[in-house]
């Protein structure tokens, strides 16, 4: 309770400083826009419905792109932890693969699949695919050997071994996997957005930038953050917490 | 001979050596048996348990269960190890369940799983997530969990050796009882000379350097052994006397160690 005052005055001081830093030095709103305009056209576009078209059209391509770097994700994670050569050459030019941000995959992208939807989507997989893999082939090598060891002795073996045992020990990795990915696509899907067509949270920045509308720009900022902050803390972080207690892996806090 | 153990040998790679680490391990144990093997720490008592289990491969030698040469692990060997080893995204219950997929139908294993449950006094808890359980709790389930397959033998590796001293007591009787009420075939590796004496038909004790039994010692003591106290110094007495030296030549190995470093 005490946080969540101390973050409320926080964010008021904040915005009443950055009010003040414009009214004192008289900036224009092209250069930066105040705290009051900013959110009177954030209610404006929410008012109009542009801002619910723009994020249905936006969280439709995430959706898609994630669940596909998800599935690819675990697929070559597997992969990748049970086959070693795989792993000595293909692991290696995904951890290659890591250090280019997604987005520099753009022009490729839209060469392939033109200035279009696809494109933006072949970001969003290629933004969560990488952590993905990574993290499913960690949670797999790492699975206790106690578990296994006692499987074993309970007489599972090979694939009955794997989905009963190995697949659902290495959970935690795959959800902090999947914590890493919403992320990574969230941040690819608005720079692919920004570089590529609409509708969508990110054209309509460009949009509102091209037309020197910096309130909008950076009331559309702020819905970035923000989504980008609730969904990780309400959804993912919730379930990776609980996951965690599950499995052993984190204490409860002493009530 | 129900369990025999023939001239295992086991050696183990050791910074570009090999360590033998069993020696002329030789052992018969008869159905129904509460054997316990005894010794210092790193003499080698989970390897020659690990070997039964399957887990390992001897260097050298060959088991037997029941004319079966072991050459695996199976659902005829049960084993329980220091750490309950409970998978925890199974609820209590499904953990037990867990060796009779295979085996039977899903009621049937459900029945059966109740029954084991019951037998460690556990049926309340059988929706709970294991993490909700205390350490003595989640040992008395991966009991069950490994009596429910109906192994010929149980293997328990120091099960009781995470646990404290109360909870350890209490645990040594129920695993009596339960012993007596399934007439299992139990071989117990502890490192403590009282648990052993408390619970065993036989203590096999071993040596270290390399890992080797020193003596075979039948512990002749009515049960319940609480009220036979005098009975049960003698033979600690006894056994500390033998695993005197062994524990100096560890103490000793130590030093020697510490100064070459
Ligand atoms: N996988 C392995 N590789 C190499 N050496 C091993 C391996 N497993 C065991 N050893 C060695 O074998 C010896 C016996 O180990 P083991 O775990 O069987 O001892 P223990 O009697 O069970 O000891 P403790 O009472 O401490 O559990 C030790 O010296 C250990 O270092
Ligand atoms: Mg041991």
């Amino acid at each position: 309770m005490q946080l969540a005052i101390k973050r409320i005055l926080f964010f008021i001081g904040l915005f009443a400083l950055w009010e003040l830093a414009i009214w004192i030095f008289s900036i224009p709103p092209v250069i930066l826009p105040s705290p009051t305009t900013v959110f009177s056209s954030l209610f404006e576009s929410l008012a109009d419905g542009s801002l619910l078209k723009d994020l249905r059209a936006s969280f439709s391509r995430l959706l898609i792109g994630l669940s596909i770097a998800l599935i690819i994700g675990v697929l070559l994670g597997i992969l990748l932890a049970k086959f070693k050569t795989a792993d000595e050459t293909l692991g290696s030019l995904i951890l290659a693969l890591q250090s280019i941000p997604s987005i520099v995959w753009l022009p490729l992208a839209i060469m392939w699949f033109g200035l279009n939807e696809k494109a933006v989507i072949f970001i969003v997989v290629l933004g969560g695919t990488i952590v993905m893999t990574i993290n499913m082939r960690t949670g797999i090598k790492n699975v206790q050997p106690l578990y296994t060891k006692a499987a074993q002795t309970m007489g599972s073996t090979g694939i009955d071994l794997f989905f009963r045992v190995i697949l659902p020990a290495s959970v935690p990795y795959a959800v902090t996997g999947t914590r890493l990915a919403w992320a990574f696509a969230w941040r690819a899907l608005m720079a692919g957005e920004l570089l590529s067509s609409g509708p969508g949270l990110g054209y309509t920045l460009k949009y509102a930038s091209d037309f020197g509308r910096m309130d909008m720009v950076m009331a559309i900022m702020v819905v970035i953050g923000v989504i980008g902050v609730t969904v990780d803390i309400l959804i993912f972080q919730r379930i990776e917490k609980k996951v965690m207690i599950k499995w052993g892996l984190e204490q409860k806090e002493a009530a | 001979m129900f369990l025999s153990i023939n001239n295992v040998q086991k050696s183990f790679p050791n910074q570009g050596k090999t360590e033998q680490v069993l020696r002329d391990i030789n052992l018969n144990i008869e159905k129904g048996e509460f054997v316990s093997l005894l010794g210092p720490s790193g003499c080698g008592k989970s390897t020659v348990l690990n070997i039964i289990a399957g887990l390992l491969r001897p260097s050298e030698g060959e088991l037997y269960l029941d004319n079966q040469q072991i050459t695996k692990p199976g659902n005829d060997r049960g084993m329980v190890f220091q750490q309950a080893a409970l998978f925890p995204w199974l609820s209590v219950e499904e953990n037990v369940m867990f060796p009779l997929k295979k085996i039977m139908k899903k009621q049937e294993a459900r029945e059966t799983a109740q029954k084991y449950l019951q037998l460690v006094q556990l049926s309340a808890y059988a929706n709970h997530s294991p993490h909700e359980l205390s350490g003595g709790m989640q040992q008395r389930v991966a009991i069950a969990r490994a009596l429910a397959m109906s192994p010929r033998v149980l293997l328990m590796d120091e099960p009781f050796g995470a646990l404290d001293e109360q909870t350890r007591i209490r645990l040594h009787d129920e695993l009596e009882r339960i012993w007596v009420e399934t007439k299992k075939t139990i071989i117990f590796v502890t490192h403590s000379i009282q648990e052993a004496i408390k619970l065993s038909d036989r203590i096999i004790v071993m040596g270290t350097q390399p890992g080797r039994i020193l003596q075979d010692i039948p512990i002749d003591i009515e049960r319940p052994r609480e009220k036979h106290l005098q009975q049960m110094a003698q033979y600690e007495e006894q056994i500390m006397k033998l695993l005197k030296n062994e524990i100096d030549k560890v103490a000793e190995e130590e030093l020697k160690y510490a100064v070459s470093n």
